[in-house]
């Protein structure tokens, strides 16, 4: 079974569970970690490509413990043409992917930074940010 | 003013000009023309009076949300004739408890049946604002009506397309626009909440203010100097005026609980404006999730540096200008007095405040680019003697009025 690519949010409580610990354990999985965040709020970011028969069970786990969990998708974009450059999306990113360059305050996107969390995506009001499949 | 601007030797040796004055250099060709981040320099490096002697106009400009917008449409008469009691445009009602084929098409307006909070946080993919920015994009729009007959107006109903090109008047009437000032918006509570002021992180996690602070326009003429009834304007990419004063007009001095005073808050404008003239990167259908559809709308407002205390106030910095730090959690939504204190604009763009000795991490909401873009684009107006400026009918209400909001009793 080739591994699925998850994304995991954690809240700040959530951030100091075992949870890793406890899919390996309790679930049997194989962790694969891609990519690892925890911003200065305390909120964490995982992506991770995870194998195993308890797969679902593992899921429901973490849904349990307040750990959000989405599919990865390929990626964001932002659309230039309706960016206003507003900046109400730059503390709503956890990883600064999406920042403001001072003191022209311009909002720039980092690609390399972005973790796929899709955060930004509803919170734009101008439906600037792209999820690419 | 007493518009003796004594010329000496090509020096004006007086600090006061007139509109006309300022009109018949803005005619000539010869006017200078400053956005208000180029007035802080300029008054930096030579003084006020310098700057008032120099200095012709100072544009500001400030592109955010604002929901109190909206535009009348008149759609022009079929045949047989219809009242239109009702009207939907994109299945967004707009209000027509006006003259036949007059309608007013509200920024916040959702469509029939959008799931609005129900799945919470609702998304608002499409509101009345995104409507007036298709509009305005020449797009085509699909019209409905009815109404009872009349002997006068027989038809009862009506189903047919429309661009803004085939209407006949579409005026953009913004009854409450332009706040002078705004709360910066924070959660004290422990979920995450979702505003018009955008997503705010639970545990006072982060904090959103919505100013163009030192471009603003009503923070540079905070005391209602110059703006008034008639003043002509940069208004969604086009030129518009100032109606009124806006709903919920009152202007005050703010003051923290030691009773020093932190500027001015509370003015608003009301603002009118041929839609037909205006674009769309300057009228932006927006949502907010978990709130509302809504218009993000461009305006520019052109100060004449009348005299020095004009300047002195249009030269006013981020880090003189203060907002009011407010929960909305428990105070804003229950009406509760009070806040956490005020915080300056400069610290605001800074990226970090302090709020109850936490370190918050700011964002604005008001896109401070577009508002420099806008004072730009007026600026090039002016001096390309295309715009001129007005002098007001009659000055709007400022502080000394002592406006008070009455509070709905229920
Ligand atoms: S919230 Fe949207 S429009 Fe505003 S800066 Fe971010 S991507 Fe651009
Ligand atoms: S998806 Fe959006 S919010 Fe998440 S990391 Fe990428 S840019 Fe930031």
């Amino acid at each position: 079974m080739a591994p699925e690519r998850i994304v995991l949010r954690f809240t700040p409580d959530t951030t100091e569970k075992p949870v890793i610990y406890r899919l390996v354990k309790d679930y049997d999985l194989v962790i694969n970690i891609l990519r690892a965040n925890i911003n200065p709020q305390k909120e964490g970011t995982l992506v991770l490509e995870l194998t195993g028969e308890k797969y679902q069970q593992g899921l429901e786990y973490l849904r349990q413990e307040g750990v959000s969990v989405q599919p990865l998708i390929e990626g964001i974009t932002r659309n230039e043409q309706l960016c206003t450059m507003c900046g109400s999306c730059t503390d709503i990113c956890p990883t600064k992917a999406l920042y403001i360059e001072r003191p022209s305050m311009e909002v720039f996107f980092n690609n390399d930074k972005c973790i796929v969390c899709q955060l930004c995506v509803k919170a734009c009001p101008m439906h600037a940010m792209e999820v690419r499949f | 003013m007493s518009g003796m601007s004594a010329v000496n030797g090509g020096i004006s040796m007086s600090a006061e000009k007139t509109y006309a004055e300022i009109n018949e250099k803005i005619k000539n060709g010869k006017a200078v023309v400053m956005t208000a981040e180029e007035l802080i320099a300029f008054v930096e490096e030579k003084g006020f009076l310098r700057a008032t002697q120099e200095v012709d106009v100072v544009t500001t400009g400030t592109f955010s949300p604002m929901c109190s917008s909206g535009a009348f449409l008149s759609f022009g008469h079929s045949e047989p004739r219809i009242r239109m009691q009702r009207v939907w445009l994109n299945d967004i009602e707009a209000y027509a408890g006006l003259a036949a084929v007059d309608a007013y098409i509200g920024a916040t307006q959702v469509p029939e049946h959008d799931s609005l909070n129900s799945n919470f946080p609702g998304e608002f993919k499409y509101g009345g604002g995104h409507l007036i920015q298709e509009l305005v994009e020449r797009k085509r729009v699909r019209l409905k009506a009815f109404s009872y007959g009349t002997d006068c107006y027989p038809r009862q109903e009506i189903e047919t397309s429309i661009t803004l090109d085939e209407i006949n008047e579409a005026i953009l009437f913004n009854p409450r626009n332009a706040y002078q000032n705004y709360n910066c918006a924070v959660n004290l509570s422990p979920r995450t909440i979702y505003t018009y002021m955008g997503v705010l992180k639970p545990n006072l996690a982060n904090a959103h203010y919505c100013s163009a602070g030192q471009l603003s326009p009503l923070l540079k003429d905070p005391y209602f100097k110059t703006v008034g009834i008639g003043t002509r304007i940069f208004l969604g990419g086009g030129v518009g005026y100032v109606a009124w004063n806006g709903t919920q007009h009152f202007p005050s001095i703010q003051k923290d609980s030691t009773g020093r005073e932190l500027g001015p808050a509370g003015g608003t404008l009301a603002l009118i404006g041929d839609l037909k003239q205006m674009n769309s990167q300057w009228l932006r259908g927006a949502s907010f999730l978990g709130y509302g559809a809504t218009l993000a709308v461009g305006i520019g407002l052109p100060i004449p540096l009348l005299n020095e205390e004009v300047t002195k106030f249009a030269a006013v910095k981020d880090k003189d200008l203060y907002a009011p730090i407010v929960d909305y959690s428990d105070a804003y939504p229950n009406r509760k007095p009070g806040n956490l204190g005020f915080v300056s604009y400069a610290e605001l763009k800074s990226g970090q405040i302090t709020v109850n000795s936490k370190q918050v991490p700011t964002a604005p909401i008001s896109s401070y680019p577009g508002a420099r873009k806008i004072a730009g684009i007026l600026k090039q107006w002016i001096s390309d003697g295309t715009f001129s400026i007005t002098e007001p009918v009659k000055l709007l209400p400022n502080f000394n009025d002592q406006i008070t909001a009455n509070v709905l009793k229920g």
